[in-house]
């Protein structure tokens, strides 16, 4: 396992390790989101293995940085990145689904190590994410809390109320990353409900914006690193990623969203992933 | 076993008063005794003991008697907005980070404006967050939009969720300490301002989870909770002088039910059960007491004293405590008709 922070390089290879995780996750169980937890991969990966203060040896540790996804049916990728991470064996990682195991479909915090808040229901992780970043003003402690929502989740009246309380207490220990892979599960967000422009939508909420490729690795370490040396405001992220990003047949397709792949699709899906890998 | 120390005086037989703001009607008849905001000074008197307690509300702390722990406590008083599902989420974070919040809003806007986030983000993970609802049942002349008069129904339903529905001040202030004393999610009804002072005449004393029997009684037993137990003992007082002899069994603690409790009074004595709560006929207490009684093979004469299954309207309290049928009047009026 590895200790401190990650070489981008290493950071690259890691999102491909999670990338054929999810695959292999999402085909076993028959079951799951495999297309934003495939955009999401790289900006979970960066937070993990560079950014975030965690010790996963003692999940609990009070002085942890939080993360929530509050896109929970994401989860995938969650649960790679902390089994890759060490919080637990990457044997349950075939449990996903499965009757009893600590793998729900949706993260639960009372069943698996690192999940710092159940999530499922859309437009309510940043809330609590807000309400953890209260408390850690409260108790004096410096940890950050890091939470990803989805741009169709956006469309929840709740991350506006969210997104309005978090200047009022000046959270600089809280950052939004907006995955922006443009797809729900109906069809594309644009002709669901306009989000746009998502960026000023945040700036004008009082929020320091940045706007980066959200599968471009220096520019995400880059803007999750200031996002945690900032200090009087909250940072949102918005990152531009593709839903599916790294199987050719998975992206930017609204029917991969809650589709698995069969054991074919896994196949082809593994080879192009393993093939980038090795170009990193 | 409880008794009674001294009879309860009738209502003044003078026109009840109309207070002119239907939204801050108070639920005392003229002449009662009252406490004022018994909530918020329990609350203060709690977090002084315990420094993890934090408030938090949705633009309603005077109107849910918090402002007086947020005078008290500024650094742990948080107003959120008008935004009720931002309250219930950033509770739930709060709760996980070791604080215990304190959150108030109007009971409608907490049962049917955030039940999933109540639900998901607050009773699935069993954090501690007291949710501390004003306006429930029928207990402002405004209308359906701040008349609660289903939010038991609707909470019943929510896995570990316990709920409370005090009676009068002396209840708020015991439950309050017992609420915080133990570790999950609560829903407590609130009466606030000036809230009536009751339970003090008996020898009675809050347990979470424990119905109290108020006074014995051969001819009928009322189980009866929040405000309808002070109505409920009116009724009893007043029929007394019919020679009627009623018994009173406050079940203050909705969820769980003391079953126990309930099915041996109910058991005992061949009398009619009569079900007393501010709250729709359906699925409040008297359909929880219902399939108790006959889950238990305990089959009494069984009445309700509850409001209709209907938006009710929009008027002066008194006048709608009768019309709707919860009024001490209105409810001697109908066991008289049932016994």
């Amino acid at each position: 396992m590895t200790q401190g922070p990650m070489s981008i390089d290493d950071l690259k290879r890691m999102a491909g390790t999670i990338r054929c995780d999810i695959i292999e996750m999402t085909c076993t169980a028959a079951a799951g989101h495999p297309g934003g937890s495939l955009s999401a991969t790289d900006i979970v990966t960066a937070l993990y293995f560079r950014v975030m203060r965690i010790d996963p040896a003692n999940p609990q540790w009070p002085d942890r940085d939080r993360f929530i996804l509050s896109k929970g049916h994401a989860c995938p990728a969650w649960y790679s990145a902390l089994a890759e991470r060490g919080y637990f064996d990457k044997k349950h990682l075939s449990t996903l689904r499965k009757l009893g195991s600590m793998l729900q479909g949706h993260p639960d915090m009372h069943k698996c190590p690192g999940i710092d808040m159940s999530v499922g229901s859309l437009g309510q992780g940043i809330s609590a994410g807000l309400g953890m970043a209260l408390a850690g003003k409260l108790k004096k402690q410096d940890y950050h809390v890091w939470v990803v929502v989805g741009d169709g989740e956006c469309q929840e009246g709740s991350v506006w109320e969210a997104a309005m309380a978090a200047p009022k207490w000046k959270l600089d220990n809280f950052t939004v990353i907006v995955d922006r892979n443009h797809l729900q599960n109906d069809f594309c967000v644009e002709d669901v409900m306009p989000v746009e422009p998502l960026a000023d939508k945040w700036r004008a909420f009082g929020w320091h914006v940045d706007a980066i490729n959200g599968h471009n690795m220096e520019q995400i370490v880059a803007a999750l690193e200031a996002a945690s040396k900032r200090k009087g405001v909250p940072t949102a992220i918005v990152a531009e990623t593709i839903k599916g990003k790294g199987v050719s047949f998975m992206e930017n397709a609204a029917d991969w969203h809650g589709k698995a792949p069969c054991a074919s699709e896994a196949d082809q899906a593994l080879c192009e992933i393993r093939r980038c890998i090795c170009e990193i | 076993m409880s008794r009674i120390r001294q009879p309860i005086q009738p209502d003044p037989p003078s026109k009840p008063r109309l207070t002119t703001s239907a939204m801050i009607a108070s639920i005392a008849s003229e002449g009662q005794r009252t406490k004022a905001a018994p909530f918020g000074h329990a609350l203060v008197a709690l977090a002084q003991e315990r420094s993890e307690i934090v408030g938090m509300t949705a633009d309603l702390g005077k109107y849910t008697d918090l402002h007086i722990f947020a005078q008290a406590h500024p650094d742990r008083f948080y107003q959120m907005g008008m935004a009720e599902q931002l309250l219930m989420s950033a509770a739930s974070g709060m709760a996980r980070e070791g604080f215990l919040p304190f959150v108030t809003t109007y009971a409608v806007f907490a049962a049917r404006r955030t039940y999933d986030f109540i639900c998901m983000a607050i009773a699935e993970e069993k954090l501690n967050v007291k949710i501390i609802c004003a306006l429930p049942g029928l207990t402002t002349g405004y209308g359906p939009s701040h008349q609660a008069t289903d939010d038991l129904a609707i909470f019943r339903a929510m896995p570990n969720l316990t709920i409370v529905d005090p009676c009068d001040a002396l209840d708020i202030e015991q439950a309050l300490p017992a609420i915080a004393a133990y570790n999950g999610p609560v829903y407590m009804r609130l009466l606030r301002g000036n809230v009536p002072l009751v339970l003090d005449e008996y020898d009675y004393r809050f347990e979470l989870g424990k119905a109290r029997l108020l006074r014995n009684g051969t001819d009928a037993l009322i189980v009866s909770t929040g405000l309808m137990t002070m109505r409920a003992l009116e009724t009893a007082a007043q029929l007394r002088s019919d020679n009627v002899d009623i018994a009173v069994l406050h079940v203050p603690t909705i969820k769980p039910l003391d079953a126990e409790s309930i099915v041996k009074e109910a058991a005992r004595g061949g009398r009619m059960v009569i079900v007393a709560e501010n709250h729709s006929v359906i699925g409040g207490l008297g359909e929880a007491v219902a399939g108790l009684l006959l889950r238990s093979g305990v089959a009494p004469a069984f009445r309700q004293i509850a409001l209709p299954d209907a938006f009710l309207a929009a008027g002066a309290l008194p006048t709608l405590h009768d019309r709707y049928g919860i009024s001490t009047k209105a409810m001697e009026k109908k066991i008289k008709e049932w016994l």
